[in-house]
């Protein structure tokens, strides 16, 4: 009983959030370019995400014929399941998590290599040429970032001696992993980034070059939820990033919950300055980045907290 | 490296841009400057007696690229051309001025307003009664009767301001 009341709230409050981050960054956005952002809406135009909503929810759901109807409808639905499902085991704070799985960083994993199925079908399911080349690429480019991801962090897993992420969180009492994991917080957050399609890794919707890419035959709702799923995305990313390498809800004097959602706010702020100031690299370049520098970086990361841990015995780092 | 620190730099310039006031200038809110040579609304002067400006020699309305001015002239009691009717059409003239540089009198002016936005394109239309000032417009001192040698009711030829008598050319003869 207790469980599902904490799933509503989370339910709740993650959206809300998400929607208030499309705000936010517009907002950030805009001050970044010397203009003001969206501010007429409400106070400062913090209501500017609900008439989005509410122009959303009244425009015309569209289905195209060309499509491949139940794929079409299905594939918003998966990201943004996918998304939310990953947050049963974020470790708010010690006591505020829904699932404390013991392969809780697994499943998130298993959760996100999901939300690729979702491009892909989208892309596949549109029966459109661009929607066809945003799924291929976002397929493409999830499916090799997804190694760097997973092989990043399996240093922290190293040093926590455990998948819990409550276990990972607790084993950096002393010290953050940022500073023993250096380049695998740094691969990660490459490799978050890309995971979540943002700028400079939005290669499966480049504008300039698909229309909207994957989600170019979507509209109404459905576009919605794309929507949607990108900004939880973004939030899910960010808490990792804080909980793998940022202490989680650890900090003095201010309660978890602060100190957590503090830190995931400004992890994802750095996503929104990284946004404003890199263009976008070509797609051949993304990969070979990818496979040539991300990966042989990683491993090495591996190898090396490896040899330091056999070396001289856990307590070490 | 020399990618990443520049990406870090640049990273580091936007972020500053937080604290920095943004360019924009809300316009319905705030007013939006505008240059004193700005060439807006078309009005109708009048010159510091009060008296209309405009003697109706048809310049403006020939200087006209698009053809929106119109009028029809006419004359007074004491002489004095005036137009009887006066229409510029705003939803043909492009604000291009010319008008007001072939006006020999300073009648025909560019004011700074350009806030003319109208429902229906014939409340564009803008007959004399809409164009004429009760004032002199950029040229406070300005009256073209008071210059000109043209004798009209009151004023004869002579009177006018630094002029001299007119020579009779009779007297010269032999």
């Amino acid at each position: 009983m207790n469980e599902l009341v904490l799933i509503v709230l989370l339910l709740g409050s993650l959206f809300t959030i998400s929607a208030l981050l499309i705000w936010v960054e517009r907002r950030l956005l805009g001050h970044w370019q010397e203009r003001y952002g969206p501010n007429r809406v409400g106070p400062g135009g913090i209501l500017q995400s609900a008439a989005d909503a509410i122009k959303l929810l009244a425009k015309e759901d569209w289905t195209p014929p060309f499509a491949d109807k139940p794929v079409f409808v299905l594939a918003p639905a998966v990201v943004v399941s996918a998304v939310l499902l990953s947050f049963a085991v974020v470790p708010f704070t010690p006591s505020l998590i829904v699932a404390d799985l013991n392969i809780g960083l697994l499943f998130v994993f298993a959760l996100s290599s999901l939300s690729a199925y979702s491009i892909v079908l989208a892309g596949w399911a549109s029966n459109s040429k661009y929607a066809l080349i945003g799924g291929l690429r976002g397929s493409a480019q999830m499916f090799s970032y997804e190694v760097f991801m997973g092989l990043s962090v399996m240093g922290v897993v190293m040093l926590a001696g455990s998948f819990r992420l409550r276990d990972i969180v607790e084993a950096q009492q002393d010290l953050w992993f940022c500073i023993p994991q250096m380049i695998g917080a740094g691969i990660f957050f490459i490799a978050a980034l890309a995971e979540t399609h943002r700028l400079p890794f939005d290669i499966p919707e480049a504008e300039a070059e698909l229309v909207a890419g994957y989600h170019t035959e979507y509209s109404g709702m459905k576009f919605g939820m794309f929507f949607l799923g990108e900004y939880l995305g973004i939030v899910l990313m960010s808490s990792l990033t804080v909980i793998l390498f940022l202490g989680g809800w650890q900090g003095p004097w201010l309660p978890p919950l602060v100190w957590f959602w503090l830190k995931t706010f400004m992890v994802i702020m750095v996503f929104f300055l990284i946004r404003a100031t890199l263009p976008r690299p070509r797609f051949d370049q993304l990969i070979t980045f990818g496979w040539t520098v991300l990966l042989p970086a990683s491993l090495l990361n591996l190898l090396v907290t490896a040899i330091i841990i056999l070396t001289n015995g856990h307590d070490a780092l | 490296m020399n990618p990443v620190i520049s990406g870090l730099k640049a990273l580091w310039r936007i972020f500053a841009r937080l604290f920095k006031r943004p360019v924009t200038i809300e316009y319905p809110d705030q007013p939006l400057p505008v240059s004193s040579r700005w060439r807006g609304r078309i009005v109708l002067s009048r010159d510091p007696d009060g008296e209309e400006r405009c003697v109706a020699c048809y310049l403006c309305s020939v200087a006209c690229p698009v053809d929106c001015i119109a009028l029809q002239a006419t004359e007074d009691a004491h002489g004095r051309r005036y137009p009887d009717w006066f229409r510029i059409n705003f939803s043909r003239c492009i604000f291009c001025g010319y008008c007001e540089e072939a006006c020999p009198t300073y009648a025909i002016q560019l004011v700074q307003d350009f806030e003319m936005s109208e429902y229906r394109r014939t409340s564009l239309v803008y007959e004399k009664d809409d164009l004429l000032i009760s004032g002199t417009g950029k040229y406070p001192d300005y009256n073209f009767y008071r210059v000109a040698g043209v004798a009209i009711g009151g004023k004869d030829k002579g009177d006018a301001e630094r002029e001299q008598p007119p020579v009779d050319v009779r007297s010269l003869l032999p």
